[in-house]
């Protein structure tokens, strides 16, 4: 017993020994937590957060960014960002995909229609590289591609408080993580700009957000702030467009099981109490040294 | 299936079928009057938890294989319409993804729980081993299955993993290149882990009713580590151990189901929703959370090939464990000085799966160091010592008088063992 208390003290100290080790690890600070009202048990999307998003997304990532795996008429699913089909269809003319080929075998492009995915801005890798020196990434499932460590102890909370929104919140942070100067004793590659989020700090992506770029019309602050969170929430939808039905069924169905596990355990209890009730009478004996072979 | 059925067919197409092929019979005597330690505790309950689990595997495993494409350009997209487009398909996804933890997690309890109380001891070492092999066969299914989304840490998955067996002096590279089908990870890989992954599910079954088999010829263990000796010390198995393990296994979803619908994602990895880039390596490749004790073992040994070969002995060795422990008490009930080393031994095992969550670095790699010993000293030293020296508590003298004693044996305590 003793021997055994003694390593486990030993292991305990030193754990706390490799504690340091750990907080050099991460030069890169941790994004701040946002509200969001997708979170938790009940989330739910808010619809004019995702059009706002939507147009963030029209207006500035787009150039550079494809969403290749959303389709047009999602756009007018439920718990998404609510348009009507109509209008689902209306955004979806606005762009031009490549068509079916024609008699002579040319693909000429056609307005989208809302079976068709988002388009992707360049035809390949190459393209993008030869434009940008970097290749933007498709931002359809951006939200659940990044996150950052969260750590022991904070992610045993994190089953309990489903903490489930990494990805959105290092975006948001990311978004409006720039710095006009790097810090003293940085030196980014060329062409690459201090973000205070990214992972080495050196973006190649210059800063897409400033204060009244997109225009709102519902009233919403046009900040770099509200810009980060909309087009935060919106990739969030792209990545999980059926948020909203899997935390609404699963509501159910663990009301469902809790209810059906206490019906068990009383259907238990009352079955075992007949035995517990009719205990066998004991005639003591000697005890036996070892069981029988 | 221990001793003669009692089966008494009521219906009179039953009695006919039960002329022919006795399976009224067979249902009856293993899964209604079959008898059940009455002692037995909660602990016991996974086993019925982890049928269930392989059910649940298989089922959404043939639905979303209606709708996989294993072609290295097609694979990640395929995923990712099955959690858009197909009905209900992000619900089998993340069944099936936080359906394989939950699996690992009841076979790891499952386990510790063989081992706490000893029930791999004689007379159930083949019931043990069949049960080693399953694990290893889960192993392998849920590497495989890892890999078929095809996102970053898939493909980096595969090519670490396969690459151990580089290791292998003079023919290590040719086996790797037969793994691959190719020189390096690619469709032919992607393809070829798809067959394997659905056909590996299918064998677990086989062995799962050779280990079902097997425990009830040999009966079960209990937490008191003593045979049952008359009928006062067993109950039936339908209505008592049924009702136990129902609830627990309502119990068992309910977390199943936090997973699936609150943080289906709280076990995985974010590279993995970015595609597969044979030019990008990840900063980090890690494993899936049931794999990173074996995979800190790996990293803690320097050398490649005794990384590898630890790795492996890690796992095989528990196939000797029925051996390796020299003591006749079954259960740690009764041995206070195993119940420590046990304790230690589960702390070593979770210590090992946080290292190898942790870059192979510093002090990292030196308490990888530290817990791979004691794991293996485990096995090699400390349970066959053990059972030599330790001073066990008296054993009741039977499942009956445990219970109605609550635990307290009657009599003197039992003299030291005799030398074996």
């Amino acid at each position: 017993m003793a021997i055994a208390r003694t390593i486990l003290a030993l292991a305990v100290s030193l754990s706390a020994l490799a504690a340091p080790a750990l907080a050099q690890e991460h030069d890169v600070p941790a994004p701040p937590m946002n509200r969001w009202s997708f979170a938790g048990p009940f989330g739910k999307f808010d619809r004019g957060q995702l059009q706002r998003g939507l147009k963030v997304y029209r207006e500035v990532c787009q150039v550079c960014h494809g969403l290749t795996l959303v389709a047009f008429r999602t756009l007018a699913d439920p718990g998404g960002p609510g348009f009507t089909p109509a209008q689902a269809a209306a955004i979806a003319a606005e762009y031009q995909v490549p068509g079916a080929p024609d008699d002579q075998g040319e693909v000429k492009p056609r307005p989208g229609q809302p079976a068709d995915h988002f388009p992707a801005p360049f035809p390949n890798d190459q393209a993008a590289r030869a434009r940008y020196n970097a290749v933007p990434p498709d931002l359809s499932v951006i939200a659940k591609a990044r996150g950052y460590e969260r750590g022991f102890p904070r992610w045993v909370g994190d089953f309990f408080t489903q903490y489930q929104e990494q990805g959105v919140d290092y975006l948001t942070a990311l978004m409006r993580g720039y710095r006009d100067t790097p810090p003293a004793g940085i030196t980014l590659p060329p062409g690459n700009f201090y973000n205070e989020y990214f992972p080495g700090h050196g973006i190649a992506m210059p800063p897409p957000l400033s204060d009244k770029r997109v225009e709102y019309t519902d009233g919403a602050p046009m900040t770099v702030e509200q810009y980060a969170k909309d087009i935060s929430a919106f990739l969030m939808w792209t990545a999980e467009p059926h948020l909203e039905a899997r935390k609404r069924l699963g509501l159910q169905v663990v009301i469902f099981l809790i209810v059906l596990a206490g019906l068990l355990y009383f259907t238990k209890k009352k079955v075992w109490h007949e035995v517990e009730l009719h205990p066998e009478k004991l005639t003591p004996r000697p005890p036996t040294e070892y069981p029988r072979a | 299936m221990s001793g003669h059925s009692t089966y008494q067919p009521q219906s009179a197409f039953m009695r006919w079928m039960e002329r022919r092929l006795p399976i009224g019979g067979l249902v009856y005597s293993s899964f209604v009057a079959y008898p059940t330690p009455r002692n037995l505790n909660y602990w016991w309950t996974f086993g019925g938890i982890l049928a269930f689990m392989l059910g649940v595997q298989i089922v959404t495993g043939v639905v979303l294989a209606m709708h996989y494409t294993p072609h290295v350009d097609f694979a990640f997209n395929s995923v990712e319409q099955i959690m858009r487009d197909v009905n209900y398909g992000w619900l089998l996804r993340y069944l099936h993804a936080n359906g394989a933890s939950m699996f690992f997690l009841a076979a790891y309890i499952h386990m510790f729980r063989g081992m706490y109380y000893g029930s791999y001891k004689e007379p159930r070492e083949v019931l043990w081993i069949l049960g080693v092999i399953i694990l290893l066969l889960m192993i392998m299914t849920g590497f495989m299955g890892y890999v078929l989304p095809w996102g970053q840490m898939s493909f980096w998955a595969a090519t670490v993993i396969t690459n151990l067996f580089s290791a292998i002096p003079l023919v290590g590279e040719s086996i790797v290149t037969w793994l691959w089908g190719g020189f390096a990870v690619g469709n032919p890989t992607l393809n070829r882990f798809y067959s394997l992954h659905y056909l590996l599910p299918f064998v677990i079954v086989g062995v799962v009713v050779l280990h079902i088999w097997a425990l009830h010829v040999a009966g079960q263990n209990n937490p008191d580590g003593i045979e049952p000796k008359t009928e006062h010390d067993t109950v039936a198995f339908t209505p008592y151990a049924t009702i136990k393990d129902s609830f627990l296994l309502a119990v068992f979803c309910i977390l199943l189901a936090w997973f699936v619908f609150y943080i289906p994602n709280f076990l995985g990895h974010p590279d993995n929703y970015i595609p597969a880039n044979p030019a990008v390596t990840p900063m980090h490749i890690v494993p899936e959370w049931y794999y990173l004790p074996f995979y800190a073992i790996l990293r803690a040994i320097p050398n490649k090939l005794l990384g590898v070969l630890a790795l492996g002995a890690s796992i095989l060795i528990l196939a000797f464990l029925p051996w390796l422990d020299t003591s006749k008490v079954k259960s740690a009930r009764y041995r206070p000085l195993y119940r420590q080393f046990f304790w230690v031994f589960v702390v070593v095992c979770i210590g090992l799966g946080w290292l190898g969550s942790k870059p192979p670095e510093g002090n990292y790699v030196l308490f990888a160091r530290i817990f791979t010993i004691y794991y293996f000293a485990y096995f090699l030293v400390i349970l066959p010592v053990l059972g030599k020296i330790e001073r066990t508590k008296p054993l009741p003298n039977s499942i009956a008088e445990s219970v109605l004693q609550k635990g307290k044996p009657i009599g003197a305590p039992a003299p030291p063992p005799a030398k074996a």
